[in-house]
Parts: C-alpha cells; sequence; structure tokens
C-alpha cells in the first residue's frame, strides 16, 4: 500500500518534469544557420535611424524597437551570441537634459493628440524629461549609433566629450555613452572585438540639408569638413574617404562580415510628401482676384521698369512672369527665390517636382496668404484704383508688390536643392555599393525599399505599410525617422540580404508585430 | 505531408476534462455500462440500482499536468504555457432503497480549461490566460425496470466561473509601450440541467448502457471588463465596465457494453458523441454596446473508449485502456486559448482493497497529442483586416489520480 503511493508521487514528479517537445525545435541550435556569418558580437554604427529614434527623439521603447535590436534577437535564434546592449535613455518621454535642465532643441517625443472636434495632429509629450547627458552611462554598447552623426563625425575624436559639448561641438547622444571624453564613435566600436557589423551612415550628410529646406550650402568640392555648417551638404569624396575608413576599421578589429545599409531617396519621405505644392485651393472667385492681382504687380513692376528707363517691350516681357493665372480648385503655390536679373522681384510659382516640409506653418497657408499673397483692405484699394484706371502713387505701388508672400526657402525644396540632394545620394550610394562589393559585405538597398514603401507600399498580413503621414506605418510623426514597423522592415531587408550573401537562414520578424504612432492626449 | 496532418487534425475536447472516475479512467474513461461502483452517477445513473452495497461511496480528485508548447518556423517565435495543475473532482453517492429503487447524489467537474500563456507572447491578441470552471450536482433515481432493464437520471445543478485575458491588439500600448489588455471575469454564474440514462442485462455476462447529458448554456451576465495599460485618447475608447457572454457546455451521448469474459476479466467499450456544434461563436456583449465576436465553428465530435479490468486477487485489481479523441475544433479555427487537439489516451490503474468496505481506486492518464501546424483565421484586427495566427502545436498531458470507494 505505501509502495503504491510511493510510485504514484514519483509519477507525479515525473509528469511535472515533462514538457511537450517539437520534432524540430526552433529554440535549439542547429534549428537555423548562420552560414558563413559570424553573429557572436555584433556591433551597429549608424545614426538616429539605427539608435532607433523617433518621433523626433530618442526613447525607451523607440530604442527596444530599433532595427539593430530586432536583429540580434534574431540572429540570437541561429548562433549563441552575446547580450545586445544599447545605451538606453532613461523613459519613455524623450528629449535630453544637462545638467538638469533642458538642452535646446531636445524636447520630448511627438504624439497624436486629438482635440474636442476629434481632430488629430502631432503635438509634444506632456510627460517630463529625465535623462540627464551628464548621466554618462558605461559601456560597451553594441548599439554605437548617434543620432544626428554624419559619416565623418564617427570618427571624430572628443565628438562624446562634455567639454566639446558645452562649447556646441560634440553630440550629447555620443556625450552620454563614450568611454572617454576623448574617444571617437569608431574607437569605442572597435575596441568591442566586433565579430559582425552593420553599418547606415551619410544620411545626415545630405538630409540636414534637405530637411532645412536646403538653407544649407552644398559643399561638393570643400574637402575640409571643418569649414561645413550643420546643414550643409557632404562632399562625396570626403563622405568615401570617411566611410571607407570606418569599414576597414571595422574588418580590420574582426567584423569581416557585415551589412552596408544605402541612403533613401529624400523624397521618399513623409516629411517631404505630405503637404502636396498645390494645396493652394481656390474658389472660382478667389482664383480670378488671385489672377487679377498679379496682372496688378506685373503691371506695377513693368511701369516700375520703364521708369528705370527699360524699353517697354522688354519691360513687359520681363514683367510678364508674375502675371501668373490662377484657376478654380487647386493651384502651385508662389515661392521665393534668389533675385536674379531674370527674375528680379525673386518669385515664381512652385514647378511640379518641388517639395513642401512637413513643418510649414500649414495655418498660414490655408488662412493668411502664405505660398500666395497677403492681400490686405489698403492693397484692396490700392487694386481698385488700378482697375479703374486711375494712377497709384509709388507707395502705393509698393504696397501691392510686397503683398506677394512666397513661400520661404526653409519651407521648400525647389529645383535646384533637389538636385543637389539626388547628385549627393547617388554619389554616396555609389561609394557604399562599391566598398559592399570590395569587402565582400552585404549591401542592403534601403533606397529600394524606401522606394517601393512609397510607390506602391508593401504588404504584411495586417495591411500594406505605405509612406504617408502618420497612417501609413512606415515613418512616425516627425516624417523622417521610421516607426517600430518601419525599422522591422528595415531589419526583414538586412536579414534577407545577409542570409543571401552568406548563405544563413536567419528568421525573419513578422512586422505587424510592431507598432506605429502612437495616439495620447497625456 | 504537413498539409495532410493539418487537414485531418482537430482539436479535442475542447474544454471537456474526461476525468470523471479513477476506477473507469484507468479503463480508458470506460463505465455507461459498467456495474463496478457508484462512478455509475456520472456513467449511467441506471446502473446505480445494481449495486450491491446499501450504500456505495466513490469520491477522487486528479491532478492535471498539461502543458501547451507553440513555434513559428518562419520568425523563430516560441512560446510554452505554464499552467498550473488542473484538479477535477468527483463525489459520488449510491443508497440503495430496495432492490428495484436507489437514491443518489453526484458532484463533478466534467468542463474546465486552465491555460496560461506567457504575457504579451505571440498569440497574446487572442489569449494571454483563461480558467473555466463548472461544478456539476446532481441528485439521483434509479429504477429498475425489470431484471434486464433499468434507468435512471436526475437534474443537474452547474454553478461556473470564468476568467480571461488578453491584449487587445497586436500593438496597442499605453505610452510606455505596455501592451492594453482587458481581463473579464465572471464567477458564480448558475444554470440547469439533466441527464438520464438505462442499462439493458442481456446476458448475465453482457451489458449495454445509454446515456444522455443535456446542453447547459452558461450564462455571465454582468461580468467584470478590467481594462489595463489603455493611452490616454479618445482615439483609443477602453474603460472598465460589465459585459455579458455565453458559453455553452455541449450536451454529451454516450452508448457502450461490458462483457465479463470470466470472473477475472471484464472488457469494456464506450463510444461518446459531444454535441459541440452547439458552440459557434464567444461573443462579449459589454456594456458599451461594443461587441467582441469570436468564430469558433465547433462541430460534434466523437470519442472512441476501451478498457479491460483484471481482478488479480482478492484484495488488487489492475486496469488499463485506451481512448482515441476527435476534435469539435475545425482547420483555421484553432484557437490557442482551448490548445489540446487531436488525442489518444493511455490509462491504466488499480484498486486496493484496505478493508472489505474500503478501497483506494489509483488512476494514470497519459495524453498524446500528434504535433499540429495550425491556424486560427478569425481575427479581426483594429483595422478591419482579418490577420490570421497560426504556427505549430504541440501538447501533452499527465493526468495521475487517486480516489476511495467505501461499501456499506
Amino acid at each position: 500500500m505505501k509502495n503504491y503511493i510511493k510510485y504514484i508521487g514519483i509519477l507525479a514528479l515525473g509528469m511535472v518534469a515533462c514538457e511537450p517537445e517539437f520534432e524540430n525545435p526552433v529554440d535549439e541550435q542547429g534549428a537555423y544557420t548562420n552560414g558563413e556569418a559570424d553573429f557572436s558580437n555584433y556591433v551597429a554604427l549608424g545614426n538616429s535611424l539605427t539608435a532607433g529614434y523617433a518621433d523626433g527623439t530618442l526613447y525607451l521603447s523607440g530604442q527596444q524597437n530599433s532595427y539593430p535590436n530586432i536583429l540580434a534577437q534574431q540572429f540570437a535564434k541561429v548562433q549563441e551570441t552575446d547580450l545586445f546592449t544599447q545605451p538606453l535613455v532613461a523613459d519613455n518621454a524623450g528629449g535630453l537634459l544637462l545638467n538638469g535642465t533642458q538642452l535646446p532643441g531636445y524636447n520630448t517625443r511627438l504624439v497624436l493628440g486629438v482635440d474636442e472636434q476629434l481632430n488629430a495632429a502631432p503635438r509634444n509629450y506632456g510627460g517630463a524629461i529625465t535623462t540627464d547627458v551628464s548621466n554618462i552611462l558605461s559601456g560597451p554598447f553594441n548599439n554605437m549609433a548617434v543620432p544626428g552623426a554624419k559619416s565623418y563625425e564617427l570618427l571624430a575624436p572628443g565628438y562624446g566629450s562634455m567639454e566639446a559639448l558645452q562649447m556646441g561641438l560634440a553630440n550629447p547622444y555620443f556625450v552620454r555613452f563614450a568611454s572617454s571624453p576623448n574617444t571617437s564613435i569608431i574607437a569605442d566600436a572597435v575596441a568591442q572585438n566586433p565579430t559582425f557589423f552593420t553599418l547606415w551612415i551619410g544620411n545626415n550628410d545630405v538630409f540636414l540639408y534637405a530637411v532645412s529646406g536646403g538653407t544649407g550650402v552644398d559643399r561638393t568640392g570643400e574637402m575640409d569638413p571643418t569649414q561645413y555648417g550643420r546643414n550643409d551638404i557632404t562632399d562625396p569624396q570626403v563622405f568615401a574617404g570617411a566611410y571607407s575608413q570606418l569599414v576597414s576599421s571595422m574588418i580590420e578589429a574582426g567584423a569581416e562580415e557585415g551589412a552596408l545599409l544605402n541612403i533613401p531617396d529624400v523624397t521618399t519621405a513623409a516629411f517631404f510628401n505630405t503637404v502636396p505644392n498645390n494645396a493652394l485651393e481656390l474658389s472660382a472667385e478667389q482664383a480670378a482676384g488671385l489672377t487679377g492681382y498679379f496682372q496688378a504687380v506685373a503691371g506695377i513692376f513693368t511701369q516700375f521698369l520703364m521708369g528705370q528707363q527699360v524699353p517697354a517691350e522688354q519691360a513687359q516681357a520681363i514683367a510678364s512672369q508674375y502675371a501668373i493665372t490662377f484657376t478654380e480648385g487647386k493651384n502651385r503655390f508662389i515661392i521665393d527665390v534668389p533675385e536674379t536679373q531674370t527674375n528680379p522681384l525673386g518669385f515664381r510659382q512652385m514647378t511640379e517636382e518641388e517639395l513642401l516640409v512637413l513643418t510649414i506653418n500649414q495655418t498660414a497657408l490655408r488662412q493668411q496668404g502664405y505660398g500666395s499673397a497677403a492681400i490686405s483692405p489698403e492693397v484692396m484699394e490700392v487694386l481698385g484704383i488700378l482697375q479703374q484706371g486711375g494712377q497709384p502713387t509709388q507707395e502705393q505701388a509698393q504696397l501691392v508688390l510686397d503683398a506677394v508672400n512666397g513661400i520661404d526657402d526653409k519651407d521648400a525644396l525647389d529645383q535646384s536643392e533637389i538636385e543637389s540632394i539626388s547628385a549627393a545620394t547617388t554619389a554616396y550610394n555609389q561609394t557604399i555599393s562599391q566598398l559592399a562589393q570590395a569587402n565582400g559585405l552585404a549591401l542592403v538597398d534601403i533606397n529600394d525599399l524606401a522606394s517601393r514603401v512609397d510607390s506602391e507600399g508593401i504588404p504584411f498580413d495586417g495591411g500594406v505599410v505605405t509612406s504617408t503621414f502618420a497612417t501609413g506605418g512606415l515613418f512616425s510623426l516627425d516624417g523622417v525617422h521610421f516607426t517600430p514597423r518601419g525599422y522591422a522592415l528595415v531589419a526583414n531587408s538586412i536579414i534577407e540580404t545577409v542570409n543571401a550573401t552568406y548563405n544563413a537562414t536567419v528568421p525573419t520578424v513578422n512586422i505587424g508585430y510592431y507598432g506605429t504612432i502612437t495616439p495620447s492626449n497625456d | 505531408m504537413v498539409f495532410v496532418l493539418a487537414g485531418t487534425i482537430t482539436y479535442a475536447g475542447g474544454y471537456r476534462v474526461g476525468v470523471q472516475g479513477q476506477r473507469a479512467l484507468a479503463m480508458g474513461h470506460t463505465g455507461v455500462a459498467v456495474v463496478n461502483s457508484a462512478e455509475l452517477g456520472f456513467f449511467n445513473p441506471a446502473g446505480l440500482v445494481y449495486l450491491e452495497n446499501q450504500l456505495t461511496i466513490s469520491a477522487g480528485v486528479s491532478a492535471v499536468f498539461s502543458e501547451v508548447a507553440w513555434q513559428n518556423e518562419s520568425t523563430g517565435a516560441t512560446a510554452r504555457t505554464d499552467n498550473p495543475a488542473g484538479t477535477p473532482f468527483y463525489f459520488n453517492a449510491s443508497y440503495k432503497l430496495n432492490e428495484n429503487l436507489a437514491l443518489g447524489l453526484s458532484i463533478y467537474t466534467p468542463y474546465g480549461s486552465t491555460v496560461e500563456w506567457e504575457d504579451d507572447w505571440a498569440g497574446s491578441h487572442l489569449v494571454n490566460n483563461i480558467k473555466l470552471q463548472a461544478i456539476y450536482i446532481q441528485p439521483l433515481v434509479s429504477y429498475k425496470i425489470a431484471d434486464f432493464v433499468s434507468v435512471g437520471g436526475g437534474p443537474i445543478f452547474v454553478t461556473g466561473s470564468v476568467n480571461f485575458n488578453r491584449n487587445l491588439s497586436r500593438t496597442l500600448t499605453n505610452i510606455e509601450g505596455e501592451r492594453s489588455n482587458v481581463t473579464i471575469d465572471a464567477s458564480g454564474v448558475n444554470e440547469w440541467g439533466w441527464s438520464a440514462g438505462a442499462l439493458f442485462t442481456p446476458t448475465e455476462d453482457l451489458r449495454v448502457g445509454v446515456n444522455y447529458r443535456s446542453e447547459i448554456i452558461m450564462n455571465a451576465e454582468g461580468g467584470d471588463a478590467d481594462f489595463e495599460n489603455i493611452p490616454n485618447t479618445p482615439l483609443a475608447p477602453f474603460s472598465d465596465t460589465t459585459f455579458d457572454a455565453q458559453l455553452p457546455l455541449p450536451a454529451e451521448l454516450t452508448v457502450g457494453l461490458s462483457y465479463e469474459l470470466n470472473e477475472k476479466w471484464l472488457l469494456a467499450f464506450d463510444f461518446n458523441r459531444t454535441f459541440w456544434g452547439v458552440y459557434e461563436s464567444l461573443d462579449i456583449k459589454f456594456a458599451n454596446g461594443v461587441v467582441s465576436e469570436n468564430p469558433r465553428g465547433y462541430e460534434d465530435a466523437n470519442t472512441w473508449r476501451f478498457g479491460a479490468q483484471y481482478i488479480a486477487t482478492d484484495k488488487l485489481t489492475l486496469r488499463a485502456g485506451y481512448y482515441l479523441d476527435e476534435s469539435p475544433v475545425q482547420p483555421g479555427y484553432f484557437a490557442p486559448e482551448t490548445p489540446r487537439n487531436d488525442s489518444m489516451g493511455f490509462t491504466g490503474g488499480l484498486s486496493l482493497n484496505v478493508t472489505s468496505r474500503l478501497a483506494i481506486d489509483a488512476s494514470f492518464a497519459y495524453i498524446r497529442f500528434d504535433e499540429v501546424d495550425a491556424s486560427y483565421d478569425h481575427y479581426i484586427d483594429e483595422n478591419g483586416q482579418n490577420v490570421p495566427f497560426g504556427g505549430t502545436y504541440k501538447s501533452v498531458a499527465f493526468i495521475p489520480g487517486l480516489g476511495v470507494t467505501y461499501k456499506l
């Protein structure tokens, strides 16, 4: 009797230990292969896009959904790997403090707020910023990405120095986790003896120029980056020199396998595709009024030129470009351009390809004649005089000319700016592609991915990812950086390329499990 | 090959737990035609009148150790349940008033389920954890119409509870990135049903039984719905409320026979048909008018049971059995909240007569499930997209149990 009870007890214990086992368990070594790649110590280099930056800042859950972190989790299913570490910020609010005071320009994350009329729009989260740059983390960190970094800045000693930061010469994100004040990003990466790396750099070398509306300078031809301003385009040779030095440093450090990500075409970003250049919506009456106004501008300017002894015919030829006609419905905006001999007033209508930035004052566009003309009652009065064949005074004529309210340079990318951006991007991508080939590294065509998302979208089990602002799924609320779903898409793209390059079988993730934008009224 | 398997695999048992007597379970849970103990109160009350003693009591409890593993080969994602042991129990008493009439009382737990996945696992938009319980309490009458036929039956009072947690979607979180989820909880849900059976004894060695237990629809009304980690926005309008829901405990028809080969050997066979077809959808109606529809599409399912008993000595009786349990779940409806697929049960056990009045009954069941590639294809996400959830499932279950039989 006692024996039986003992047996039953033993049996019961046996059962507790018994677990269901698959014939081919995916969580055991051998389920997938790393091929010729060694993922055991993966180090990621890059900028904000690699850090997991989203919604205008770096916050905790964004970092957790960074593509390097997603990759590391998938690599760990293939091979025994070191723990993947990231320089995590303190909270989900985003923004940065320096010694308790908010760093200017480093605000909280954008969330989708909803007002009483149920209109949804991005706004800054109201939570407190608690990440202080002076709280220096001790690494090393596998994710070495530093938001805001340009290609050559990864090589710059002192880029993480608190002292230099206070002089505006360093990057607060690198100050947070640099191993010493004088180190460089690449030095800290190399010191980790990486076995595998990803490099996605160069975006800021052209993107900051684009996002500034082209207010910077295209520095092509200028070989000294210390001369560059923040919003300038890096010379392609300077980029190539920095980039090849980064790649060879990583390879020499032991990361013989890796993936290089190229630069997406800036014009595919929601930041430039959300406010259309023809959003000047007019009624027939408004169109006629505006056409009349610009005819008056042309007329006044003809008079002015003739007053300057310009022959009548020539004066009319020059001034006629300002007699812009508007029609009922959608019209392209008026944009300010540099004043030249052929365009002495310095404005014109936007062309089809030209772009407006997401951050443009849309209320001004809709209500204050921004992008066309700000016609005050005084201007109306002058127009009335003209209509009756009267002769306005010089002062009154000037009033009419001054009412032209073209879009500022900072709010638009004009054709020559787009050309500069495109030329630099193409040159950078050629360098990236050549270095990938020369070193047997995987080349991840993010440029192609971004254009596919933009043109047709990428289907997944919960719909289609598109580049539409806020709802498309790729872009976070800053219109430039990706959502977790967008970063998961990048991770999958890397995995597919790495698998093909190194005969590996790293499993991809289901991007449907990664969120997009965060609604919140907090 | 995988496709063939996927096509034929079905989910056994739903949330039916066939552990209503150690003696019966040891014989593959046969018993509609086995006159052995007061376990008949559950299996076929018509047989109570044939029990030899004036008072017979059978009571026992089992421990259900049941775990499920899930994996998805294309993403490398895995998950395992961490279920607490279930403890189905039974109490049966039969009192013989005279040769033709017996009265009885049975308490048993034929339906129940506890499944606990890791929170926020890949299928967390379908279920994080669920706990179902139903206790049946049934007074019984057993009457011998003639020497070769008896009938029995009685009303059933059921009291049950449910607690169910899942995430609201695959991605919705609060500002801190914590997944938005809902728990629905209802307890003290009471309903009525009945069961009736008949037992024929055409020859001295052969018995044939039939038993029917009615369907009982558990109506949870005014249960609590508790929403957690909801972002503060009119775009996610979820707040704590109450809910109504219905969960069917389906009817079950059993026919079977037992044959006494000789004084030592008894063979038994039962066929169950469980009318799962009633479980079409789990619809949760929240007080604010929102209805969560979760199609289940169950179909009636059969179980074939075989058992044998060998009286080794005066003191010791040995039993063994086998059953094949078909699933009510159809392809494309494989929801991870009831993760027990098509199974075969291998059972064994013994009775030890401690005294002439008291016996210890022990049983053991090992339930074998095939590995199965399956999916639930009826989840509609927040954008109205139909998002299937699939992968490979593998389950195991072990059920040791102990009971006593007391005769007076």
